[in-house]
């Protein structure tokens, strides 16, 4: 891995050099910003720093755009191939998303595992470039090092900037990542010094607590009978705020529209909070109440999905804490969960 | 000295205390500390100890009304749909109200979604709620810690800053154009009574929208709606959306598409913003809550402003009066109608 | 990776199996010979019927892999995609996706075991696909018991087999309908009172029992009564689906993905899960 160093300005101009081969995109700074496709992010022209914390919307949106097309075909009752599912090219036009907190760049690795077969997410992947900025401040949502990440941390990113003294130390993760060193720019090698300075602020990041392990060892009923749930459900309003800015939440819903003869098979961002999502064609519901789903969430994300891939599925970006309504707090739902016996 | 609001939390706490000791109630509906700065949570206390953690200050944005039919049935013994209703009175419960949310409690009476005699309604003239969007928009890029009350002052500080600021600058839209700060009906008061204001433009947002050509306003509509998730955080958040299907979750039809096309997206708001003509008290809950600080409360604030020309009325204001748009007059005004040349008829 | 394609395939026959029209079987067969050679499935896995313009529909796999050359679903008219099928004509084309989901562990757990088959309604379909397995590979099962149970003789499924099961001697067969009907000469009752009048010992068996919940519900006190116990019965968890791979969330119960992980689980499993079905 190379480590090199720049000054502000000099970093400007490599940032600018990508514009000519890739999308370049940074988080929206204000409402109406935005690129369409991508909401809360925007297209980039000039280098700028990142505002503390993670942005307003995750990056989960490069790797499963809302909608995304999963097959086409025609609708047309004339046409008599019609109604045969064609499959839809995944754009192949790089991008790189500039400006990641490390949070962001776990949730693809996170989120990779249970997606490591999904055409559309992994093409996605091939496509986009991470390029990260580690936290030299937090937000007071923000609780990453609780959920096995950390400020400095490179996990799911191509590149990582982190700033030591005035410089930017500039950490070449992944060969996806070396694309962008060719593209011009004058690259000065980080001195040792900066480096290790750089390795002393990663070694200051408070240790792994291993909540996923501690989860891990607990009986799935007791978790999910604990007494504490009603109180959690109490408040929510069974909105989709926290799944959809959460990264790591990736359920889905899929379906067919036609415009015009033109018929499309879609997927796009569902929700848990929603009883729709459940609800059987006869009317049942199996989490007919908000306790249901609410619960469903946060076991979901804190017991089902370690049991079966290892990792919290939480990065600990705080965006949930920060927007929910009604401020349910999955730190204290954390905490709750910590202590049943 | 306590504060304005501390001494109305004393009170609120006081009077839970006493409803919850002696059973009048099963339950009261208010407020608790949330775990961020400038939040607070929806919360109910059962029990006379719990009643200790209602709490009242400027951050109670969501509008209590929107949980009381489902507290209410909650507190109900539990029986199957086809089981009568047990004899003798169902458990009562109690709920904070300031002028909109009385309107929406009289509302909900009104549309047989709230039985007036298990509601006990205790009104508090609101002083107006501030929105935090505003303060961290008037300190960007730093971090709020905590933001510490006083009766027209907020204290903001941070890790390197504390700063005074004025409270009413800093007041919702909604608070401030507010013409009906005390309750239209309770049954305790908490605090002073509050006054009418006044105000010569209550509804300058929209007319300033108004004003714009069509094009204009066509480009504000889609600019204001574009980054919405569709989370349904305003819908689920209004005392007036109680539907069992909302039309956007309906499946058989469909009538609205799912994903975030920006038809599909404005036809929600737009179809929302409706339903709620005539009944909306521009409590400020729906762009309260919103995560992507969309401003759809200028949608409803504009059919309060049609209703109140067409019909004189504002939504629950008198808790006696029909609703205007479920009631019908002879001498309604009916220019939407058509003639055959395409022109709008006169009168009956 | 995934595919999210269906197969193409062409609607062969359309069989009205109920009396009140609201079941149908249809024999759907592949269109393109590389999916024909790659098909393989095994009784109790389901497919996605899917129909452009409407949507996928997960259903439960009516044939039995030793049927070549077709496979058959039995479709209750309820949603949106399975009214479309039902409007649907011989000669036409749709969708299929799958197979999906585990399916009963006829070549493991299974083999070997006396076989009893208990199923009510429309639930018997993937049944019926599993009691033809076994019949077509008969020497590897012991006894083999099926009661069927239907509201009405009309609303049987498969009544052309029902009869030729019947005459077979290899084969114990129990049919049942709730109440008395005229020109029903067969049995009248309940499938859990059935059950527990005919059901065969717990040693070296197995239960397969699909149906109503409250069937299965009321099923389990007489088989217990004669020892069988949680673990020997199997049962097929139905939930709302869209992906059918584990990933679209929503069918979990608690931890378990009823499309991935499931649908066939051992009801001694089933008591370990959260009540989400």
């Amino acid at each position: 891995m190379k480590v090199y160093t720049f000054k502000q300005a000099a970093l400007d101009e490599w940032v600018k050099s990508w514009l000519s081969t890739h999308k370049v995109y940074r988080a929206a700074a204000k409402k109406g910003e935005t690129c369409g496709a991508h909401a809360g992010w925007t297209e980039m022209t000039d280098f700028s720093l990142p505002p503390t914390g993670p942005a307003k919307s995750s990056v989960k949106t490069f790797y499963f755009p809302q909608p995304e097309t999963m097959a086409t075909y025609s609708a047309k009752k004339e046409d008599p191939d019609g109604l045969l599912m064609e499959n839809q090219d995944t754009p192949a036009e790089k991008q790189v998303v500039f400006g990641v907190r490390p949070c962001d760049g776990r949730s693809v690795e996170l989120n990779n595992l249970p997606y490591v077969d999904d055409p559309f997410y992994q093409a996605n992947r091939e496509r986009t470039i991470l390029v990260g900025f580690s936290c030299a401040e937090q937000k007071a949502t923000c609780f990453c090092t609780k959920t096995g990440g950390s400020p400095y941390g490179t996990e799911g990113l191509d590149i990582a900037l982190s700033l030591v003294g005035d410089a930017f130390l500039v950490e070449i993760i992944t060969d996806k990542g070396a694309e962008l060193v060719g593209n011009g720019a004058d690259l000065t090698e980080a001195s040792e010094s900066e480096i290790a300075e750089l390795a002393r602020l990663r070694q200051g990041v408070e240790e792994n607590p291993g909540h996923d392990e501690i989860l891990k060892a607990k009986e799935m009923t007791a978790l999910h009978e604990a007494p504490f749930w009603d109180k959690v459900a109490e408040s929510c309003l069974n909105c989709g705020a926290c799944t959809f800015l959460c990264p790591t939440c990736y359920c889905f819903d899929i379906q067919d529209e036609v415009v015009r003869g033109q018929g499309k098979r879609i997927r796009y961002w569902d929700s848990c909070m929603f009883p729709l999502y459940t609800l059987h064609t006869t009317g049942h519901n199996p989490r007919g109440k908000k306790v249901q789903r609410v619960r469903n969430r946060f076991m979901h994300k804190l017991k089902y999905f370690p049991d079966r891939f290892g990792p919290l599925s939480c990065v600990g970006c705080g965006r949930c804490i920060q927007e929910c309504p009604v401020n349910i707090d999955i730190r204290e739902v954390l905490t709750d969960l910590l202590v049943v016996e | 000295m306590p504060t304005i609001n501390e001494k109305i939390t004393e009170e609120i706490r006081a009077k839970a205390k006493k409803l919850l000791e002696s059973k009048e109630i099963a339950a009261f509906l208010g407020f608790c500390q949330g775990s961020l700065p400038m939040t607070t949570r929806p919360f109910v206390a059962r029990s006379p100890e719990e009643a200790d953690k209602l709490i009242w200050n400027s951050f109670c944005v969501l509008n209590p009304t929107n949980y009381l039919p489902e507290l209410l049935k909650s507190l109900e013994p539990p029986r199957g749909p086809r089981n009568p209703a047990p004899e003798g009175p169902l458990p009562k419960a109690a709920v904070l109200a300031t002028g909109c949310w009385s309107r929406n409690i009289a509302i909900q009476i009104k549309e047989n979604q709230l039985d007036r005699d298990r509601v006990i309604i205790v009104g508090i003239a609101s002083r107006g709620m501030v929105d935090q969007r505003k303060i961290r928009a008037r300190f960007p890029n730093q971090e709020i810690m905590n933001v510490a009350e006083q009766d027209h002052k907020l204290l903001v500080s941070g890790q390197n800053f504390k700063k005074e600021i004025n409270r009413w600058d800093m007041v919702r839209g909604n608070c401030l154009t507010c013409l009906h700060p005390d309750p239209v009906m309770l049954d305790v008061r908490i605090g002073a009574a509050g006054q009418e204001r006044k105000n010569d433009t209550p509804f300058q947002q929209v007319d300033e929208i108004e004003n714009k050509s069509t094009d204009e306003r066509w480009q504000w509509f889609q600019d204001e709606f574009a980054s919405c998730i569709r989370c349904y955080a305003c819908r689920n958040a209004c005392p007036l959306c109680y539907c069992d299907t909302c039309f956007v979750d309906d499946s058989k039809p469909q009538w609205v598409g799912k994903s975030i096309d920006p038809v599909d997206t404005r036809l929600f708001h737009i179809l929302r913003a409706y339903h709620c003509a005539g009944r909306c008290t521009d409590c400020g809950a729906c762009e309260s809550v919103c995560p992507m600080d969309i401003n759809m409360r200028i949608l409803t604030k504009k059919l309060s402003k049609d209703v109140l020309a067409l019909y004189g009325s504002e939504a629950g204001l008198d808790p006696e009066a029909p609703l205007p748009l479920s009631t019908y007059k002879t001498d309604d005004p009916q220019d939407f109608i058509l003639s055959e040349s395409g022109a709008a008829k006169e009168g009956v | 990776m995934i595919s999210y394609l269906p197969y193409p395939v062409r609607i062969d026959d359309i069989t009205v199996e109920t009396e009140d029209g609201n079941l149908k079987t249809f024999k759907l067969v592949l269109e393109n010979e590389n999916d024909r050679q790659a098909w393989s499935h095994v009784p109790g896995q389901f497919a996605m019927l899917s129909l452009a313009g409407k949507g996928e529909i997960p259903i439960g796999i009516a044939s039995s892999p030793t049927e070549e050359g077709h496979l058959l679903f039995t479709v209750n008219r309820a949603g949106v995609v399975t009214t479309a099928l039902h409007q649907m004509h011989v000669g036409d084309r749709m969708g299929v996706r799958g197979p999906l989901g585990n399916g009963f562990p006829l070549n493991s757990d299974l083999k070997g075991k006396n076989i009893v088959i208990i199923a009510g309604g429309f639930a018997f379909t993937t049944l019926r696909a599993t009691l033809l397995y076994l019949l077509a590979n008969r020497s590897d099962y012991g006894k083999i018991t099926v009661i069927y149970g239907a509201r009405t003789p009309g609303m049987l499924l498969y009544q052309d087999e029902l009869k030729e099961w019947a005459e077979r001697d290899d084969l114990d067969l129990h049919v049942t309908i709730d109440r008395e009907s005229e020109g029903w000469d067969g049995l009248v009752g309940f499938v859990p009172t059935i059950a527990g009048e005919v059901a065969p010992s717990p040693e070296n068996s197995a239960a397969l029992i699909c149906g109503p919940p409250i069937m299965i519900k009321f099923t389990m006190p007489p088989l217990e009564k004669i020892g069988w116990t949680d673990d020997q019965v199997y049962l097929s968890l139905e939930n709302r689906m869209k992906c059918g791979v584990g990933l679209c969330g929503r069918c979990n119960v608690g931890p378990f993905y009823v499309c991935n992980d499931g649908p066939v689980l051992t009801r001694a499993q089933v008591l370990k899960l959260p009540l989400e079905y």
